[in-house]
């Protein structure tokens, strides 16, 4: 009788088990790391869940990290499949910040629910412009995307540099900050943490892209194009149009994150409030599989790790910020990166007993 | 991913969550009564600059009185809040936040604990009768390297590397400028700025690269004002025959007889008196500015550049410090208009 040897594992073994094994094993790699700078690496982990999950602020901060690496996530996925690296997430909610920003500033005549949606739409609309652009110069002009949107990061910083010091900044101030937006912002949750109402707006946005991945026309175009851009054409779809689309569609969910920051925790357009969150969408994406359910899970586990890193430097001096990166590091390596390293024994262990 | 694993997932978490719930806050253990926290800047307190001379001062206040201090680095926005709050959930005072940006949080945070003291360095914008605001006359240190600079360079030709294109960048650069054309009034002064980005702080490589084209423009000296970029700078200049400039801490042990000198902005000594008052009890809120009158800025002369700095020049230094003391030499300050009268 033949081994199976190669068969189907259960599908709980590859959603749950899998990553549940690659994060103890990340978590004990980490661990060694901790060991060694002479901390006890049982205590900084309970320090960190204990960060994260042990109180409502915890909590609280946990989902608003979550919120951001969302919107970020979400939107490298929706690129991912179309067949694009979109790198340029940093950027798109950067500039994004300027539309929420104009809005939230210029818009004061107006009653302030239509203030609020419309400082959404300009936020998604700035961020799906930095998206298109590049959309645009890889599908008409072949320039390639990833290398396109990480120099729109860069134009994007130099823009809102000079934008902010020299437009938003009231005078005689220091701080490279304009001033304060009153007249519009999303509901606090639980103050005084950042948690605001743009968490459910992420949830939605999750459920938006599944809906648009999996239901609609436009998504399997998407999709088709991702699998084979030939094979796309002779289906009917025209793939320079879908990347464009894509790309401005990706654009706009990161530019949702500007909505959480610009509107939902400074009140303000201040500099670089995108910390590199849009790069953390990508390892969002990318452990998440790409799949909106994924997202939110992935998103939530470095929300975790971003709240309970900080507590854990808070509480622990010697572990630095640095330190804290490198647990982070390792979570991604395991999880993302050699995500597959242990199917083989899992694999083994599974379909042992029908040798006999 | 399907909705029962995501289910599961989710059941995970809360029961983790309702676990450690349960067992309480983790850092709950509070400090000593009159404890001070710092609360560096992005760049981190090993700058080489700017954050570490705040961790200077509070080392020499734990050095001297046996007094630790709690302290927290920043890496995202979201943060400056949440580490001040920390702080002062836990009763630690004063706590002492390192640069304007994190103006806003201080200003919310500091309005919440009435009874802790606050103090931050290079904003005056908090009006709070618990809060200490120190800045400092940049433009007073700058004017007076900018005059040594003049007077060292042969060429005429001096630089200047900023780290990114802010207010606080450019009143460094304004005073430098006033200082090199009161000496020389034909010199040129090339300017750069790093980038645009957090980055702009820590690149020592842009920051020599920026060095070396102005060396190639003819500038001989070059002065920085750039964090840790500064440290590529400082490199640059000695490796090309140029003498460079230090900046905030006395980086002329950098490269001995490399560096002219350097612009103090003695942020140690400002964290250590804050520390110093809050525990003997004649902390003040308000606005301290600290100027060469006060010794709060200045330039540093040491082993390591006494062979560059000729005693004329000491002497033109120490002139115009006199004067700028006294009131009859008024160095403009670039905040008051947001103009540079020289360029």
């Amino acid at each position: 009788m033949m081994k199976k040897v190669h068969g189907e594992l259960p599908h709980w073994v590859d959603t749950a088990l899998i990553p549940a094994v690659n994060l103890v094993v990340a978590l004990l790699v980490a661990g060694l790391v901790v060991l060694i700078i002479g901390e006890n690496p049982l205590e900084a982990l309970g320090i960190l869940l204990k960060g994260a999950l042990g109180s409502v602020r915890g909590w609280s901060y946990m989902l608003y990290y979550a919120t951001n690496f969302t919107f970020t996530g979400l939107a490298v996925a929706v690129a991912f499949h179309a067949g694009l690296f979109n790198i340029g997430g940093e950027g798109q909610a950067y500039v994004a910040g300027l539309g929420a920003a104009l809005a939230g500033l210029g818009l004061e005549f107006l009653p302030w629910p239509i203030a609020l949606l419309i400082g959404i739409m300009a936020a998604m609309a700035f961020g799906a412009l930095w998206g298109f652009i590049p959309g645009y110069l890889q599908a008409r002009r072949g320039s390639h995307i990833v290398i396109t949107t990480i120099m729109f990061n860069f134009i994007a910083a130099s823009l809102m540099v000079y934008l902010i010091n020299n437009w938003f900044r009231p005078a005689g101030r220091m701080a490279v900050e304009s001033r304060e937006i009153t007249h519009i912002s999303l509901v606090n949750l639980l103050p005084p943490s950042p948690l605001n109402a743009a968490v459910f707006l992420a949830g939605l946005a999750a459920w938006f892209t599944w809906y648009l991945l999996w239901r609609t026309r436009l998504g399997y175009e998407i999709r088709a194009v991702g699998a084979n851009p030939e094979a796309a054409v002779y289906a009917g779809i025209k793939p320079q149009r879908v990347i464009m689309i894509t790309m401005a569609i990706s654009g706009a969910l990161a530019g949702l994150m500007a909505v959480n920051e610009v509107l939902g925790v400074h009140h303000r357009l201040i500099l670089e409030f995108a910390g590199g969150a849009g790069f953390v969408g990508i390892a969002v994406a990318l452990m998440g599989r790409s799949h909106p359910v994924g997202v939110v899970l992935a998103a939530l586990l470095f929300g975790l790790l971003y709240q309970g890193g900080a507590e854990l430097s808070f509480a622990k001096p010697a572990i630095t910020r640095d330190m804290i990166v490198v647990i982070q590091g390792l979570v991604i390596l395991f999880m993302g990166a050699l995500e597959q390293a242990f199917r083989p024994v899992l694999a083994a262990f599974f379909f042992a007993p029908e040798k006999a | 991913m399907n909705k029962r694993t995501l289910l599961v997932a989710l059941a995970a978490l809360a029961a983790a969550g309702y676990y450690f719930y349960g067992s309480g806050g983790g850092s709950s253990d509070k400090p000593a009564p009159g404890t001070p926290a710092v609360v560096f800047d992005t760049g981190g307190k090993f700058d080489k600059s700017f954050n570490e001379g705040i961790y200077n001062g509070a080392e020499k206040f734990k050095t001297e009185t046996s007094q630790a201090y709690g302290e927290f680095e920043i890496t995202n926005e979201a943060q400056r809040e949440q580490a001040l709050r920390n702080f002062a959930d836990k009763g630690y005072s004063p706590i002492i936040a390192a640069g304007f940006a994190q103006a806003a949080a201080l200003g919310k945070v500091a309005a919440e604990y009435p009874n802790i003291k606050f103090a931050i360095i290079d904003d005056s914008s908090i009006t709070l009768p618990n809060v200490q605001s120190i800045v400092f006359k940049e433009e007073e240190g700058s004017y007076l390297v900018g005059l040594l600079a003049a007077m060292a360079s042969k060429t005429g030709k001096v630089g200047f590397v900023g780290g990114m294109d802010i207010p606080l960048i450019r009143k460094f650069a304004c005073g430098y400028v006033q200082g090199v054309k009161a000496t020389n009034p034909a010199a040129t002064v090339f300017q750069n700025m790093t980038g645009d980005t957090g980055a702009a702080w820590n690149d020592p490589v842009k920051g020599g690269e920026l060095t070396k084209a102005q060396i190639a423009q003819g500038a001989d000296v070059i002065y920085h004002a750039a964090g840790g970029t500064g440290v590529g700078v400082l490199q640059a200049a000695a490796d090309n025959g140029a003498l460079g400039i230090g900046v905030d801490s006395n980086q002329n042990g950098l490269h001995p007889g490399k560096v002219l000198t350097s612009m103090l902005k003695r942020v140690d000594v400002a964290v250590y008196n804050v520390m110093k008052s809050a525990k003997d009890g004649s902390f003040k809120a308000g606005t301290t500015s600290l100027g060469l009158a006060q010794d709060g800025v200045g330039y540093a002369m040491d082993d390591n550049n006494k062979a560059l700095v000729s005693p004329p020049m000491i002497a033109a230094a120490d002139a115009a410090k006199a004067a700028i003391v006294a009131g009859t030499l008024q160095v403009h300050d670039y905040m008051t208009d947001e103009k540079c009268p020289v360029q």
